[in-house]
């Protein structure tokens, strides 16, 4: 066994890790402390950045982007690499309402607060809205249907510099325009001292001392070798801060033994069920071209429990989306470039069957069942996507909650009546989630939550949570800017605390 | 453990080519991507869930006989649709998303290849806006 001593280690390199380590960086060199930052997956060099779907998801996400939930109904979608998810999504850039924070109810947590330690981040990673000319016709015909409709679509601000619409965020930019912590906070974070040990995973925690093995490189795999050679280690420290994901984090600590201190552990976890929805209009439209995610429509959360948003996905995974198999599902796919695309997401909240588990190996197990209200938020998404998508001159609809999934135009005055007999059916529908949240949530005391307001573990003093597993319902809009929020709070908490840790 | 490819290739074949109907024009070097793809899917998960792909796919075989007295691969390709529609549609969630396990694998040995996303005319490219179209 290896041994390592630092003062701080940070678990996990994402959108909550990537924060702590830069917020935390200037210790380094005003009090010389040794931090470190575990990654379990791969720090990719720039050049190898393509667009091969399948090449692309082995490198950079969980599984391969095919985590799946324990009855296998859903595909958890998160990044494994330096950055981790950071570098896979599409840098949607949005604050959560003050509704949602004043029901998170978390004591001391104020909308204000996020809003201002966020806005730290919106100049740093250069957040801003796209330019016109880069919006393509995938989300003009969006906005257009949405018009016609007499509904209000909004333009996402994106934190792109330099974005030359590869339309491939979702892989990981391959121009580097994608401003992720892999390419603001961690370089920042590594420039003041803060080291960054890659294919770095944490077994457990066991006091003030982590377990982890680093892995080899494999032969046919993307990214550089971990800076410390393959082998396991243990790696002291005075405060641990949790970053891993709503999936990890309480896989880590449950496997660690904290489930019997903490029974709140792995409980409330949401994650925005999703589905791609797909319409072919009868021309070819500019769509794997331009930024995939410009616009969205939130007006229905509240009144619905959804929000819909443009995207444009690859192949296969365009294809494992439609519901189907055959020739009528060829079709739609050999009618690519004709192709618009929406993403329907449902508001989901804390159910007492969500929550993330670990199995006998100790790897992380995520149940999850969709409500009733959730089936139906899909459902009314599904049904709205398809009048935006018929408003905008669309041909046909793929609409896979129908009992026959493709609609012509001549559907299009009916979509409220055949509303009645759409139905979600998990295991026959597509459902996919990239929104991961809760399982090591804020709160009042152990009974109640895993941490405090300020993501201190409840009753193990150093040790802390900085990611989406904080969340104590769902954010109900992409949460990178509110994690990013959320872990500026907990370093500037750590911070504090430092003296009394020593 | 032989991966559920190569262990059980006419089954595979026969399904992939009713889930994605033009794969029934793939030529040897298509069939033999299609499956490294597929084993390079299955390699690194748990030695669970390959287990369990390899046996959905003996059921994909055999579970026809009680229907049609023929096995999967030995059904004429209606049959096959009207067999695969049954467990897409089927009453009991294991057996829905055991079968759409396998439609997955089939759609990403299929249109996880470069070739195929061509074929379809789909052409993301780093360059994006200053690709020529």
């Amino acid at each position: 066994m290896n041994t390592r001593t630092y003062d701080i280690i940070i678990i996990g390199s994402g959108a909550g890790g990537g924060a702590v380590a830069q917020e935390l960086s200037p210790l380094c060199r005003e009090a010389g402390l040794r931090i470190a930052v575990l990654e379990k997956g791969p720090k990719l060099r720039d050049d190898e950045f393509t667009s091969g779907e399948l090449e692309m998801s082995r490198a950079v996400y969980e599984d391969g982007g095919g985590f799946l939930t324990a009855d296998g109904a859903m595909t958890l979608a998160f990044g494994s690499a330096y950055g981790g998810s950071t570098v896979v999504y599409t840098g949607t850039s949005l604050l959560p309402p003050p509704r949602v924070i004043e029901h998170w109810n978390v004591p001391g947590l104020m909308h204000e607060e996020i809003a201002l330690r966020a806005q730290k981040f919106i100049q740093q990673n250069n957040v801003h809205l796209l330019e016109d000319p880069l919006i393509n016709e995938n989300n003009k015909l969006f906005v257009e249907g949405c018009r016609q409709l007499g509904w209000r679509a909004e333009q996402f601000p994106v934190n792109v510099k330099g974005c030359r619409g590869s339309s491939l965020c979702n892989l990981g930019c391959p121009n580097q325009a994608k401003q992720g912590t892999n390419r603001v906070q961690l370089p920042r974070a590594e420039q003041n001292g803060v080291e960054v040990v890659t294919r770095c995973e944490v077994l457990r925690i066991e006091g003030k001392s982590v377990l982890a093995r680093v892995t080899e490189k494999s032969a046919d795999g993307k990214g550089e070798p971990s800076s410390w050679p393959p082998g396991d280690y243990r790696i002291q420290a005075k405060a641990i801060v949790l970053s891993a994901g709503a999936v990890h984090s309480p896989a880590l600590l449950l496997r660690s033994g904290f489930e019997r201190a903490l029974p709140r552990l792995g409980h409330g976890f949401t994650s925005h069920p999703a589905f791609i929805l797909v319409a072919e209009h009868p021309r070819p439209i500019t769509n794997f071209v331009g930024h995939p995610k410009s616009f969205y429509l939130d007006q229905f959360a509240e009144s619905g429990g959804f929000i819909l948003e443009t995207c444009m996905y690859f192949p296969f995974v365009t294809a494992k989306s439609l519901a189907g198999f055959g020739p009528d599902h060829s079709s739609f796919l050999r009618a690519f470039p004709r192709l618009q695309m929406i993403l329907v997401l449902a508001c989901d909240h804390i159910d007492e069957h969500n929550r993330v588990m670990i199995d006998s190996a100790g790897r992380p197990v995520v149940h999850y069942r969709f409500t009733p209200k959730v089936a139906q938020s899909l459902v009314s998404g599904a049904i709205a996507s398809a009048k935006i998508f018929f408003a905008a001159g669309a041909a046909r609809v793929h609409l896979p909650v129908a009992s026959s999934p493709t609609l012509t135009a001549a559907d299009a005055s009916r979509l409220d009546a055949l509303a009645a007999d759409c139905r979600f059916v998990p295991g026959k529908t597509a459902v996919s989630a990239a929104h991961l949240q809760g399982g090591c949530a804020m709160g009042r005391s152990a009974r109640d939550s895993v941490t405090d307001s300020r993501g201190r573990i409840h009753g193990h003093p150093g040790l802390f949570v900085a990611d989406a597993s904080l969340f104590p319902n769902s954010v109900e809009i992409n949460p990178y800017l509110t994690i990013m929020a959320l872990a500026d709070r907990v370093a500037e908490t750590v911070r504090e605390d430092w003296q009394a840790l020593q | 453990m032989a991966s559920p490819s190569t262990s059980s290739d006419p089954v595979v074949r026969a399904f992939v080519c009713t889930v994605v109907p033009e794969a029934a024009a793939l030529n040897e070097e298509r069939w033999s991507e299609l499956r490294r793809l597929l084993d390079l899917a299955l390699r690194d998960r748990p030695a669970a869930l390959r287990r369990r792909v390899r046996l959905a796919f003996h059921f994909i075989q055999w579970l026809p006989l009680f229907r049609y007295a023929r096995p999967f691969t030995a059904l004429d390709p209606a049959r096959r649709a009207r067999f695969l529609s049954f467990l897409e549609n089927n009453s009991l969630q294991p057996v829905r998303t055991g079968f759409f396990g396998l439609r997955t694998l089939a759609l990403l040995g299929y249109y996880g290849q470069p070739q195929a996303a061509a074929e379809i005319g789909y052409a993301a490219t780093a360059r994006g806006w200053d690709a020529p179209r």
